[in-house]
Parts: structure tokens; sequence; C-alpha cells
């Protein structure tokens, strides 16, 4: 998957989970907990829809590297 | 009346050898401990004020600060980079007592309501301790609220004083602060020299303050905290909490969280619930241990580490996270050194079997579930070191509680028979029910004396769950018997949730139920009748959830939404939650004869 495919799945995931998060926000530096306020089971559906949309399901290893907006298109990226 | 439940399960007693326990637990002798208990004696735990009265404050830091514990550590906060900050308890009643200063500074009264909004920082520590010693009443509030419940919650206790960082007061206070005219002072924790507009700058207050306020003189009956709580209808309802609620702290961390004098305790919980602050404060300095504050969210292996190298000994987390836990693998426990850990609790909603027992294969101990709610101020039925866990059980009530499954009639009230309520047989499903009495019990809701009095009959007050105790007295919770949402260890009323989506233009009709959830237990989930002008879409569901998590936050807003064509209701036009969540699960519908034509 290229940068741009991630980037459209990680922004549409985002707004299903989160779709109170303005596309301004949308920072790729943003951060998921912090900025974006997402909860833990926000995180966990998060990463069920991305499972959905890209066929890449994410090992529990790998979720504390995904604390950014760029994190997620980058993991995306490199695996999709 | 409810159908019989059997009591046994699939799942195998935990028996325990007292003789291997590597600290001799606090409660051996079960029965022998409950007939002898008296709240009287607990109180002789507590020092009481040097002038006579009581001061939770003075329980949990003043009096450590003047004695041997003075260095020990009272607080350790672990930071986001896992280094850590601590705070000894001599310098924790200073802190508080700084804080207490700044109230005197403002002119703040006894008795009036000082809220915070904040995470796990020292200074939340500080102004929980400083308002009780100052005599003022405190209010936590969740900081993942949003706008909405904050507004709610500031107006219904009048709060006077808002503890705050400057991002959370521009996102959630600011834009209500017009609607909330008793809020005087605002202090921002982190003002760095330039309060916002109608904000002041604690860390310039504290460093203005004297640190030797004196203690108040508070009596045992007299209003130390403001915990909220929902029921199904009307408003969140603020519970009041009485400063003699310490010797409940004292008793339970005692029996349930069997604290002892060399112990590293970690509640999980945030001070923003009744659980964060009876057990993640309050218990743990009266015991005089050191307690573990995590300033980040939760992550499994964050948490492992902490166990591991703040060598935690005894552990009171959540089901929710527990689950999550159990998701990532005992396997991911396993390269942890956990041998300091000792007992592991775990409260906010029934703890399934399966945990209890993973709990063996991860951390080399079994879960020990515990019952309370907001209300009962502390825990009243639990599982303790020394008595056997039937997995799937709350346990068994506390020395000094009296607890009791009450038979219900058609319409789910007790079923009262000489002023007395009836009590179920052994394994029948009736509405757990406490004897009144003990110390930290609510004292009322804030301004619902109605509601108040409605949580009382036959001699009991009524719990809202349903349960049943099987024959040797283990109590096993059964589910609400109401439309009260819980949803990762917090309750939600559902009419918050409805009322907060009919403020949007397109929504005509709105019922909110919660569907099981293999991780928070339960999940919030609306349905939406459009008005006519509307069609349903995609993008009509996400604009609705957005608009709801803005007011609401998330952990009170819907995760899922689904458009109705008509929400089933009364003839009377009552929305039948109920019958809604039988048709979501595919489980009987039940008795319908009420229910309005075509719906």
């Amino acid at each position: 998957m290229n940068d741009t495919d991630a980037r459209v799945a990680v922004f549409a995931a985002l707004h299903e989970i989160a779709p109170d998060v303005e596309p301004d926000d949308l920072d790729p530096g943003a951060r998921l907990r912090q900025d974006l306020e997402l909860d833990s089971l926000d995180f966990l559906r998060l990463l069920e829809v991305l499972a959905g949309s890209t066929g890449v399901s994410t090992p529990e290893d790998d979720y504390r590297d995904l604390t950014t907006v760029q994190s997620l298109i980058d993991y995306f990226a490199a695996r999709g | 009346m409810e159908a019989t439940t059997p009591s046994s399960t699939r799942w195998a007693p935990i028996s325990k050898d007292v003789a291997a326990l590597r600290v001799r637990p606090n409660l051996v002798d079960y029965d022998g401990a409950r007939a002898s208990f008296t709240w009287d004696e607990a109180r002789r735990g507590l020092t009481g004020l040097p002038g006579g009265g009581v001061n939770i404050a003075y329980e949990a830091v003043g009096r450590h600060a003047s004695g041997p514990l003075a260095d020990r550590e009272a607080l350790r906060f672990v930071r986001a980079d896992g280094t850590v900050r601590s705070l000894t308890y001599a310098r924790l009643a200073r802190e508080a007592a700084r804080f207490a200063g700044v109230l005197a500074g403002l002119g703040v009264d006894r008795g009036e309501r000082v809220y915070s909004l904040l995470g796990r920082r020292p200074e939340l520590y500080a102004a929980v301790l400083g308002t009780l010693q100052y005599g003022a009443v405190f209010c936590p509030l969740f900081s993942a609220f949003g706008p909405e419940p904050v507004r709610q919650r500031l107006q219904i206790g009048s709060g006077a004083v808002l503890v705050t960082t400057r991002a959370l007061y521009r996102k959630k206070v600011a834009p209500i602060r017009d609607e909330v005219p008793a809020l005087r002072h605002v202090l921002l924790v982190d003002a760095d020299g330039s309060p916002e507009p109608g904000t002041l700058d604690l860390a310039a207050l504290l460093e203005g303050a004297p640190d030797d306020a004196p203690t108040a003189a508070t009596g045992p009956e007299d209003w130390a905290l403001l915990h909220f709580t929902s029921g199904t209808t009307g408003k969140p309802k603020g519970a009041m909490h009485v400063h003699d609620a310490v010797t409940a702290h004292f008793a339970t961390g005692r029996f349930a969280l069997d604290l002892h004098p060399d112990d590293v305790y970690w509640c999980t919980a945030d001070p923003g619930w009744v659980t964060g602050t009876s057990y993640g404060i309050i218990a743990p300095l009266v015991h005089g241990v050191t307690a573990i504050v995590d300033e980040e969210e939760m992550d499994a292996d964050r948490w492992y580490r902490i166990l591991a190298e703040q060598r935690v000994t005894v552990w009171y987390t959540a089901p929710t996270a527990l689950r999550m836990l159990m998701k990532a693998g005992a396997e991911r426990a396993a390269v942890h050194d956990l041998s300091a850990l000792r007992f592991v609790a775990s409260v906010g909603e029934p703890l399934n079997p399966e945990v209890v027992v993973w709990g063996r294969e991860a951390f080399g101990l079994p879960v020990h579930d515990n019952w309370w709610q907001t209300e009962t101020g502390g825990i009243m039925i639990s599982n303790y070191p020394a008595m056997e866990i039937r997995p799937g059980s709350m346990g068994r009530p506390l020395p000094g509680i009296e607890a009791a499954v009450l038979l219900r009639d058609g319409t789910g009230a007790p079923v009262i028979r000489d002023g007395e309520a009836v009590v179920c047989e052994p394994d029948a499903t009736g509405e757990l029910a406490l004897r009144p009495g003990w110390p930290s019990m609510f004292r009322g809701y804030l301004d619902e004396e109605e509601r108040y009095r409605k949580c009382f009959a036959g001699g009991w007050y009524l719990t809202g769950d349903l349960a049943r105790r099987d024959a040797d007295g283990y109590f096993w919770f059964v589910g609400r018997g109401d439309d009260v949402i819980k949803s990762s260890g917090h309750l939600i009323g559902p009419f918050e949730v409805e009322s907060c989506l009919m403020e949007h233009d397109a929504v005509a009709e709105v019922a909110v139920i919660g569907v099981p959830d293999a991780v928070a237990g339960e999940v919030v989930k609306a349905f939406v009748e459009l008005k006519p002008s509307q069609e349903a879409s995609d993008a009509l569901r996400l604009e609705l959830i957005g608009f709801a998590r803005k007011r609401l936050g998330p952990a009170v807003a819907p995760r899922m939404l689904d458009f109705a064509s008509a929400l089933p209701k009364t003839r009377s036009g009552k929305i039948l939650r109920r019958l809604l969540k039988a048709r979501e699960l595919g489980l009987p519908e039940g008795d319908t004869s009420t229910l309005e034509a075509g719906r």
C-alpha cells in the first residue's frame, strides 16, 4: 500500500470511530490519545476498522508504537 | 417473581492455603471477624482530630506527617517516560496544607464545593486532601468528560472552585462558563505565569500560601465528598459522603485489599470516579502504604513494567483492563518479574470467571472480584485472600455489612410484609440490598430528597443490581434492575445520552441501550428515529455520533448508532429500552401487552 492509500484508510477509520475530530485537526503529528481524545476502546475499534479496510491486522506488540496519526499511516503503508 | 438460577458453575472453586501465603492475611477467620466486628472498634484504628471530630485528610496524611511515617513515600507517580517522582507523607501534608491555604486566601467557605477536572498528577492529590483539610467538599470530574457532563455536574453541585489545566479549560469549561455562575475561581495547574482570562495561576497562589494551614474541626457527619452517578432517568445524581466514610475506607482496605504497612499498592482507577478517590487516594494513605499513580493511560506492556519495576504487592484494577491484558496474552506477563505481587483485586463490573482463573496463569494469582457502588462509598461484598474463590462470584459481605437478595414483585419493587422486605431463598434472583448504617453510606443525593428516599424500602438500601446468593453465602451478580448502562465499569444514564442526541436537528426520537462487548462489558448504542424530512445515511450516522462525542466525551457518547423507523413504546408513550435490548440481543421479548400498536 502506498503512502496515499494508507493515509486515506487511516483518515477514513478515524472518521468512523471519532467523527467528532475535525479534518483540520488531523495533523499527521496529532497524538491519538492526547490530541484526538481517543480512549482505549476507541483505539481497539480503530484497529478493527483498519483491519477490515486494509487486510492488515495489528499484533498487540505493535500497539505501543501507534501513538500518532503519522505512525498509523507509516505502519499501514509498510504492511498493507 | 424471578426465575430461579442454579448456583453451580462449571468453574471449580479456587481453594486457599493460608499457611502458604507470603503475608498472613488481615482476615483469616471470616465468620469470627463478622461476629466480633463493630464500626466503633474500627474507628479505634484511626486517630481522630486532636480536639475531637474526624477529618479524612488528617487520617490520610496529617497524622502520618507528624509521626514515624513522615519520610515514607506516600505517592509515587510514574511519568510517561517511566521515571518516577515521589511525595513523602510529610511533603504531601505540606502540599495539601498549601492548597487549603489557597482556599482560605480566596475566601472559600467551609462546605463549598471544590471540583477537579484533571489527569493523575500531583496537584490533583494535593487539591483533594487540601480541600478536605480545609473543610470544603471535594468533587472529582473525569477528564474525558465532554463540556455537557462537566456543565451539568458543576451546576448541580454549585461548584465554587475548579482545578484544571489550560487545555481542558479551553476545551470543556470556557464554552460553558457563562452557564455556571456559581463558579468563582478556576485554578490552572499549568498557567505558567499567564493564566487564561477568568482563571488564576495555581502555582503562583501556592507559592504565596502558608504550608501550615490548620485542619478544620470537622465532625463525622460533616459533608466531605460529592460523587456523581447516573440513573435511568433525569439528571446525574450527586451522592454526598461524610468524613466518617474514612472509617469504612480504613476497614475495607484492611479486609478486602489486605493492606499491610510495607505494601506498595496500585489502584489503577482514575480519581475522576469514586474508586479512584476511595481506593486510589484515601484507603492507601490512611493505611500509611506507598500508592503508585500512573500518569498515563492503560497499555499492557507499560502496566506490566510498572508492576515489575515498582515492585507492586497489592493491585486493585478493573475487569475491562484485565480483559485487555488477557487479550494481549499471558506470555506478555511472563517476561516481567511479577514476584513482588501477592494480591490482585478487581472492581467495576462483574468479573467473568475466565479472567479470575486466567490471573493464575498470568500473575500466579487468582483475581479477587469485589462489589460496591458510588452510593456505598466503599467495598461492600468481596473475595478475600484467605477465603475460597468461586469464580464469577463477587464474594461475601465485609465484616460490618449485612447484605441480602430481596424478593421482587411483578413491577420489580421489593415485596414487603409487615414492614420488612422479604428475602429470597438461596439461588433465587432478586434485588441486592444492604442494611443501612455503615459509615461510608451516602447521606443523600444533593437536592434530590425524593430520589434518595426511593432507594430505601422495608429496612434496606436497594442497590438497583440484580443478584443471587448461594446457600453458602456467596453473592453472584445477575444484571442491572434498570436501564442504566455499565461500560468499562462506569454507569451511564441512557437519558443523558438521549437528551444530547435529541438536541440534533435531524432527530425525532432516540433510545439508548447497552449492548454486550467483550472488553468493556457493555458499550452504548443509540437507536434514532429521524424527523420525516431527514434521510438515513452513513454520513448522518457519523455526524450524530460526532455530535454526541463533542458534547459528552468518548466515555459517555454512543459508539454505535442505528436508525430505526419506529421505536417500541408503551401506549403511554414511554420508550421501551428493555424491549429494544431484547430485540437487539435476540432474547425473548417478554410481556408486550402494554406495547403501542404497530411497534
